[in-house]
């Protein structure tokens, strides 16, 4: 029925690093439900926007090891943001706005402050692309995170429609779905992802979700005691329309400013309903016909 | 002004959206005609530059078109099984064989539009009740080859049994294959396509009886097209009323299905729906109403296809559709 394209749910049990069994909390071991028995702990990203100084070393590292073609190249007005997007052909983006002073929280002598954020595949426990793949192209890996093989894409593009976050795109050069792949290929070999390496003020950290998720709590505690009051973890919900994001972000202003959704929900949510709907619809079809067969001489 | 207030930058998007299509779309509203659903206050959403934050679709004209004639060839291959059962058999052999030409058609659109054509094959690597796609892809597999089977069996007038199983079988997962793709449309982001999917089904099906019916009051004598009234009169009052619940219950996300290119596929539909179905009431046994009926139902079936396929790009390219739910949603919690 299904191979490793996460919709099977083998409940197993879960080992952590020194080999010891514990229970993952509800809904945070996507490895597991996907049918990995023995699996690595849930890596993800924590991007810390509040240190990032917008340099694009991500955007360039993620480039150079993936070998995604260039794009990128214009000039959009849009402050130092040329990139525009996450596509098939960007996978780590970085925004950039800029805003009046308001709140006391600006840090420039002009009366704007400066955002910037990195943006990057949310790596989703619910994770809509995944789902609506028709080939198995898309699947969970050993990590927790969400891939898609190459070899087996064949450029349907649902994945595109269903991402509740823009991320994924299909690239017109081959015709194939694209996004980041948490450097799947590092990361097996105890490697970081490409863009957390080249990050130099570590705004990008990699590393076991639940520390990752740990610390962001503490950062965001430490800045609120420190009186920006505007900062927020976006995506380290488990409760949340995704059941929490694999990649988890610290934000200074509200999720929209940065392009990314306020309540993002993945869209099988609602598949369910939509099937019984869909099943009246043909059976009123069908007593459709049989009205306009039954009744009259011709 | 600056960025994160929803204020579209001028020659800021080298992507999707252009300026002129924001404009002329979801941007405008006046006293005048529809924009009297203004729910949403202008700029009472943040952005960034405005750009979208989900994707429009990569599909291309291909789907909307699979949308009609798939929805054509189910609708067709029921009411054709109908009309065999009941000695219409004129009737039924046009029915079967617009059905077979139809879902052929599909086929091609099909693969044409995917990125990697030779590898359409894939999709039956797995089946996976998570995604619309793959169940779509095995109700085509199922129904394909009754309903070419059903189409020679009656052309060639040999194996009348096999012809009638095939009959019966396509007839049966006819349905499957005109309701399934309004869930594809609403398994998305796309927020015109995702708020709908309670109505969608419906909607799609009364627009493929309409389509069907239309189809065989096209091709056969008049005075033979009786059931074909009958059928399209149904699903056109299937659709309406589909259509009205949608736009009623939608609230903002109905602004899509009425503004812009969309808008315009929807309301020449609505005419040639009414249009056609004056036509085939009053006339549709004479021998040109017949067939003008016909063309015109079949037309504003293929239309309203076309619409819903715009609305749900229209919706996922201004942010605001995304937003703004979300947002009241937060607040609400």
């Amino acid at each position: 029925m299904t191979d490793a394209s996460g919709t099977s749910s083998g409940k197993t049990k879960w080992l952590n690093e020194t080999g010891t069994a514990v229970l993952p909390a509800a809904g945070l071991d996507p490895a597991a439900e996907a049918g990995y028995s023995d699996h690595p702990p849930r890596m993800g990203f924590f991007t810390d926007t509040s240190v990032c100084i917008g340099c694009k070393a991500c955007e360039v590292a993620c480039k150079e090891w993936n070998s995604v073609p260039e794009d990128g190249l214009l000039l959009t007005g849009m402050s130092y943001d040329n990139t525009a997007d996450l596509s098939a052909t960007t996978w780590r983006h970085v925004a950039f706005i800029e805003q009046p002073r308001s709140d006391g929280n600006g840090d420039g002598a002009d009366g704007l402050r400066w955002l910037m954020a990195s943006n990057v595949c949310k790596h989703c426990t619910r994770a809509g692309c995944l789902d609506v793949c028709p080939t198995g192209a898309l699947m969970r890996t050993e990590f927790g995170t969400v891939v898609v093989q190459d070899d087996i894409c064949n450029g349907c593009g649902y994945c595109v429609s269903a991402c509740p976050f823009g991320v994924i795109g299909r690239s017109e050069t081959d015709g194939g779905a694209h996004k980041c792949t948490l450097c799947y290929d590092r990361i097996g070999d105890g490697l970081m992802p490409a863009c957390a390496k080249a990050c130099p003020t570590e705004s990008i950290q990699f590393g076991p979700l639940d520390e990752l998720r740990e610390r962001a709590h503490q950062r965001v505690a430490g800045l609120h005691a420190a009186g920006q009051s505007q900062a927020r973890l976006y995506g380290a919900d488990p409760a949340d329309g995704i059941g929490g994001a694999g990649s988890i972000f610290l934000l200074l202003d509200e999720p929209e400013v940065y392009g990314l959704p306020p309540d993002p929900v993945v869209t099988t949510h609602d598949l369910p309903r939509m099937w019984r709907h869909a099943a009246a619809a043909a059976v009123g079809l069908v007593g459709a016909a049989l009205a306009a067969c039954a009744g009259g001489r011709k | 002004m600056t960025a994160g207030h929803g204020q579209p930058n001028p020659g800021s998007s080298p992507g999707s959206s252009s300026p002129d299509a924001r404009g002329r779309g979801a941007r405008r509203r006046g006293s005048a005609g529809r924009g009297e659903k203004q729910l949403v206050p202008e700029a009472e959403f943040r952005s960034y530059y405005g750009r979208p934050v989900v994707k429009e679709t990569v599909w291309g004209p291909d789907i909307p078109s699979y949308l009609f004639l798939g929805g054509l060839a189910g609708a067709s291959s029921t009411l054709a099984a109908g009309a065999h059962l009941t000695r219409h058999p004129e009737l039924a052999r046009a029915l079967k064989c617009g059905a077979a030409g139809a879902i052929s058609l599909s086929m091609i659109a099909l693969v044409h539009d995917l990125g990697r054509r030779t590898r359409f094959v894939n999709m039956l690597r797995v089946l996976k009740v998570t995604s619309p796609m793959s169940i779509g892809t095995w109700i085509l597999s199922g129904y394909t080859p009754l309903a070419l089977a059903a189409a020679a069996a009656t052309v060639t007038r040999r194996l009348p049994r096999a012809g009638l199983a095939a009959t019966i079988g396509a007839a049966l997962l006819g349905p499957a294959v005109a309701a399934y793709t309004a869930v594809l449309l609403g398994d998305t982001a796309a927020p015109a396509w995702h708020e709908a999917h309670r109505e969608l089904p419906f909607l799609f099906a009364g627009s493929a009886a309409t389509a069907a019916g239309g189809l065989g009051m096209l091709a056969v004598r008049p005075g033979r097209a009786g059931q074909a009234i009958r059928f399209a009169v149904l699903g056109a009052a299937g659709e309406i009323a589909a259509k009205s619940l949608l736009l009623g219950r939608l609230g903002p996300a109905a602004e899509p299905y009425q503004t812009g290119r969309a808008g315009q596929l929807m309301d020449i539909s609505e005419v040639l729906t009414a249009a056609g179905l004056a036509v085939a009431v009053l006339a549709g046994r004479t021998r040109i109403g017949a067939p003008l009926a016909g063309l015109t139902l079949m037309a504003a079936s293929a239309l309203t296809r076309f619409g819903v396929f715009e609305a749900g790009r229209a919706s996922a390219r201004d942010p605001k559709y995304t937003v703004v739910p979300q947002r009241e949603r937060l607040q609400d919690r």
